[in-house]
């Protein structure tokens, strides 16, 4: 197989196709990039995740990203029905998915032809040959059968018979054909474990789990797993199996965690440790939904979810629960967005702490909403009427998710206003390993309600941070009312004053760009006193930044990367940081929003990279646009 | 709090702003009038309300108060009763407010039984803005946006909340203040939801819409009193029933011949005489009262149960062990 370039001294590479050794050798390598296509029902997803759990638990670094349709069930055998999983595990630091995978799974001609554009030459294609048929090679447009017609000849193609090895061995069981059909995925997975070395144990495990109340379906999911597995090591096909070997990395205790799971997490954190209930209000929306789903499925931290009527319901409904005293969320991606603003603006006005998470997709209008896209900063930064500021964080990897979901809170809280986290598809549903963090060493979330009677006023400040008392209802003595009309300061009294309403606007505006003191100060991957480039990023572009920033600077290129958690305020050294540099390139995944930013802020020349095809940045291509850059 | 709580109690520090002659006035001096009555420390009231001459109700309340956006009440009052069930939450919206652009959240709260007290003041008018007609405007009205008259077919608020499957339906009118504040009282000893359509004079751009059932000249030939276990009974003279003809209600005179015993007895329990009560048109009369309550689970409770229950199945959440749910492996 032709894998990519392994690590100097390590075992002789076999050619692949055919070998038919006896003895079956390993072949060590760096890393490899995987990819599952086949049909949305054809699990997968599933194979995909498994593997990625085999693979965190055999040590290496990994990163995902699922790519499926928004159809649930487009109709079989068609390209609107690809689903696809793809997984980079590695024995050094990983940053992204890959660029390219050097292996496509691709159980139907569909996948196939979906998915090989993006392989290199010499790339290697597995495919169930029996699904190959004349009439799903009709369904996918294919004129001819790609396995016969030479199309795939600079490719290495193994032609596994899937489904009928998957039937023989699910022969005693009894069961349907469609339930056999079921199993594919397994018999898939089993076949990859062996021929990279995974440990099928924890795939065992989490069948066992999956299929408590149908010891059938676990029977069978488990004999075509292990079928896969002694079909790697016996069929003559497969002349080597390959070794990706521990990656070095910090040690501690780590799991596998996807961004909506670490964002719904950060959140329960955030309760915990601030010792207030926590409520989200939400609609259901892709690929907002699994932190909903998390968090419904965690009641007994006392974790309120309410299933709203739809988006301004939910949002709205957290605005009550915030007046109430509990940490307070919505979640919602692009089209959510457009339809809270309203009510943004009134926990804006109201300085009622709650936080709202836009998991980005690609737009506009429906848009792709399975796809990425970071075309919402500017929305979450102007997008609502009159002035009205907020915080912005954006998490960069899945795992940062959590910090970002319990930093939005802690600033919430603290400064008494609401926070809009930006996440994306890719980090909602991309997996990483994740190093778990000590609770105790959590920074503390302090919230101290107002009590005290005397002097009491809903609008007096704190005079560090600006922000207003949170005076709960059912506090005696503290009885008060707020709302959206224009306040006097202090009282909070109705008032149309224009000096005040200035007042009050102004004093709102520092309230938030205050928060910059506490902003850490900016850190520059590269070259700390300056150079040719630097490349400024945010959210989830940080992974290929990284990693084309490490391979450019490994050329001797004077390239660096300053990546952004705080959005609004912007750290306050960023402008004097980017001045160091002759040129500032943005990287992000729209037209250009943070670049306008920059542009207005620093008056700083700063150029563009921009991608708006619901798909992260490839490596490659970062590289080429520098670059170009570098040579201009 | 030893002391009882008076009218004045609950009266706030802001100067009323309700134009001269508003029938929300009355409505205001009722809802502080029987406030005392529940025996509930203010600091565990809150008034939330949307947008509308009805909406700035909360602010005159010597309460915890919310004037929020236009429509959304019910949802943010929401948000508050499922996490604070403590709390005695009312909702004040209006027909714009209520059954327009926040109809969806009504309905949705109706059906979920949140525990709220909710009032809809219907002056069939938008007055905020001026005067143009609103959801419950009658076909023809002529009003600033409809100079030939409105074509919009009018919501009715009690057979929305009865088709939301509400558990508590009432209608009272501004001016009724004794019939108000025991409604009122009605409506807060339910457990649920609870929605009162009051009828409520805008003197400036819908002036009279209710002439019919407070004009003391004629009003007792129009208004019918609902009164559970009691006949349909109303008139001047008391001489005026409802009764079924068939499978129609209509209107009889009591005497020769025709006696109480013929007319329909209110059973405030039955759902499809409420719906029935609430499509009354002219020639019959327009009911007030309670149209229909029943008892069911609220949301509030049921959630804060599951929560409970969750609890007492797996224990307080532990965060450590949350975060190490699943596979994990050490890096050493």
């Amino acid at each position: 197989m032709a894998l990519p370039p392994e690590a100097a001294g390590h075992a002789a590479e076999s050619s692949g196709l055919g070998g038919g050794a006896a003895a079956k050798p390993h072949a060590r390598r760096d890393s490899v990039v995987i990819r599952f296509a086949g049909d949305s029902g054809d699990g997968m997803q599933l194979a995909g995740m498994q593997f990625t759990a085999e693979s965190a638990l055999a040590g290496n670094d990994i990163a995902t990203l699922p790519d499926f349709p928004a159809e649930i069930r487009a109709p079989a055998g068609t390209i609107a029905g690809v689903s696809g999983f793809q997984l980079n595990f590695s024995s050094r630091e990983v940053f992204t998915a890959g660029d390219e995978p050097n292996v496509l799974v691709a159980m139907n001609p569909a996948a196939l032809k979906a998915n090989l554009d993006d392989l290199p030459p010499n790339g290697v294609i597995i495919v169930d040959r029996e699904a190959f048929t004349e009439a799903n090679i009709k369904r996918a447009g294919y004129s001819s059968n790609p396995l016969t017609d030479h199309s795939l000849d600079k490719f290495q193609v193994f032609q596994v018979d899937v489904t009928k090895l998957t039937t023989a061995a699910l022969h005693s069981t009894g069961l349907n054909n469609r339930a056999v059909f079921r199993c594919r995925n397994m018999f898939v997975l089993g076949m990859l474990s062996w021929l990279f070395q995974r440990p099928i144990e924890s795939t065992e495990r989490w069948l066992e789990g999956r299929f408590k109340k149908t010891p059938e379906l676990l029977n069978a999911n488990l004999m075509a797993l292990k079928a896969g597995f002694n079909y790697g090591e016996t069929t003559e096909m497969f002349a080597s199996s390959y070794e990706v070997q521990p990656a070095k990395i910090v040690p501690g205790l780590y799991r596998n965690i996807t961004g909506n799971a670490a964002t719904a997490l950060g959140f329960v954190a955030a309760s915990v440790k601030s010792g207030r209930p926590l409520f989200l209000g939400s609609y259901p929306i892709t690929p907002a939904s699994d932190v909903l789903h998390e968090l419904a499925a965690l009641k007994n931290f006392g974790v309120y979810t309410f299933q709203a009527e739809d988006e301004i319901a939910g949002v709205s409904s957290a605005i009550g629960a915030a007046f109430g005293g509990a940490i307070a969320l919505t979640t919602t991606s692009g089209p959510g967005m457009n339809l809270k603003a309203e009510a943004i603006g009134l926990a804006v006005k109201t300085e009622l702490p709650m936080v709202i998470t836009d998991i980005q997709r690609a737009g506009p209008s429906t848009g792709m909403p399975t796809k990425p896209e970071q075309a919402d900063l500017l929305m979450a930064m102007y997008g609502r009427h009159g002035e009205s500021p907020i915080p912005i964080i954006a998490a960069s990897t899945p795992a940062d998710c959590f910090e970002c979901a319990y930093e939005a809170v802690r600033l919430a809280v603290k400064y008494m206003t609401p926070v809009i986290l930006l996440t994306d598809g890719q980090l909602a549903n991309g997996a990483e390993p994740w190093l778990l963090p000590d609770v105790s060493k959590l920074p503390p979330i302090k919230v101290e309600f107002a009590s005290n009677p005397d002097g009491f006023l809903p609008y007096k400040r704190d005079p560090e941070t600006l922000s207003r008392p949170w005076a709960v209802p059912g506090t005696p003595g503290l009885e008060h009312r707020i709302g959206g009309l224009s306040s006097e300061d202090q009282t909070g009294n109705v008032s149309y004053s224009p000096a005040n309403n200035e007042l009050m606007v102004r004093t709102r505006a520092r309230k938030i760009a205050g928060i910059a003191r506490e902003i850490p100060a900016t850190t520059i991957f590269g070259d700390v006193n300056g150079g040719d480039l630097v490349v400024l990023g945010w959210g989830s572009t940080y992974g290929a930044v990284r990693e084309a920033v490490k391979q450019m600077r490994d050329k001797g290129k004077s390239v660096s990367h300053i990546h952004l958690r705080y959005l609004n305020p912007l750290p306050s050294d960023l402008g004097e940081q980017l001045r160091k540099f002759k040129k500032v390139m943005v990287a992000e995944m729209n037209m250009g929003q943070l670049l306008k930013l920059v542009r207005a802020d620093y008056l700083i020349d700063a150029i563009g990279c921009n991608k708006i095809q619901g798909r992260p940045f490839k490596v490659n291509e970062l590289i080429n646009r520098i670059s170009r850059s570098l040579e201009g | 709090m030893a002391t009882a709580l008076t009218r004045k109690d609950f009266v706030s520090d802001q100067e009323v702003r309700w134009c001269p002659g508003c029938g929300d006035y009355a409505i205001l001096a009722q809802v502080q009038k029987v406030m005392p009555e529940f025996g509930i420390p203010r600091e565990n009231v809150v008034f939330i309300s949307g947008i509308g001459c009805s909406s700035r109700f909360p602010y005159y309340m010597n309460t915890y108060g919310f004037h929020t956006i236009h429509g959304r009440a019910p949802a943010i009052a929401t948000g508050l009763k499922i996490t604070r069930p403590d709390l005695d939450v009312w909702v004040v919206t209006g027909d714009g407010d209520g059954l327009s652009i926040g109809g969806n959240h009504l309905i949705h709260a109706l059906r979920r039984n949140i525990d709220l007290n909710i009032l809809l003041f219907n002056n069939q008018i938008y007055g905020l803005t001026k005067g143009q007609y609103s959801p419950t405007s009658e076909v023809g009205k002529v009003t600033k946006s409809s100079p030939m008259g409105s074509v919009d077919f009018p919501f009715n608020p009690i057979t929305i909340a009865l088709g939301a499957n509400a558990t508590f339906v009432a209608r009272s009118i501004d001016v009724e203040q004794k019939h108000l504040g025991e409604t009122l009282k009605r409506a807060h000893s339910h457990r649920g939801a609870s929605f009162v359509e009051i009828l409520q004079n805008c003197n400036i751009f819908n002036d009279g819409a209710f002439n019919d059932v407070t004009d003391k000249a004629i009003k007792a030939d129009h208004q019918l009193v609902l009164e559970h276990g009691k006949p349909l009974i109303f008139g001047k003279n008391r001489d005026k029933g409802v009764r079924m003809n068939g499978n129609r209600p209509e209107v009889v005179t009591l005497g020769n011949g025709v006696t109480e015993a013929e007319l329909i007895v209110h059973d405030e329990t039955n759902l499809a005489l409420a719906f029935m009560l609430g499509n009354f048109q002219a020639p019959l009369p327009t009911p007030i009262g309670v149209f229909y309550a029943t008892s069911r689970p609220t949301y509030d409770a049921a959630m804060n149960a599951q929560l409970a229950e969750a609890r007492a199945k797996q224990g307080e959440g532990n965060l450590a062990d949350l975060l190490k749910r699943g596979d994990t492996w050490t890096v050493s």
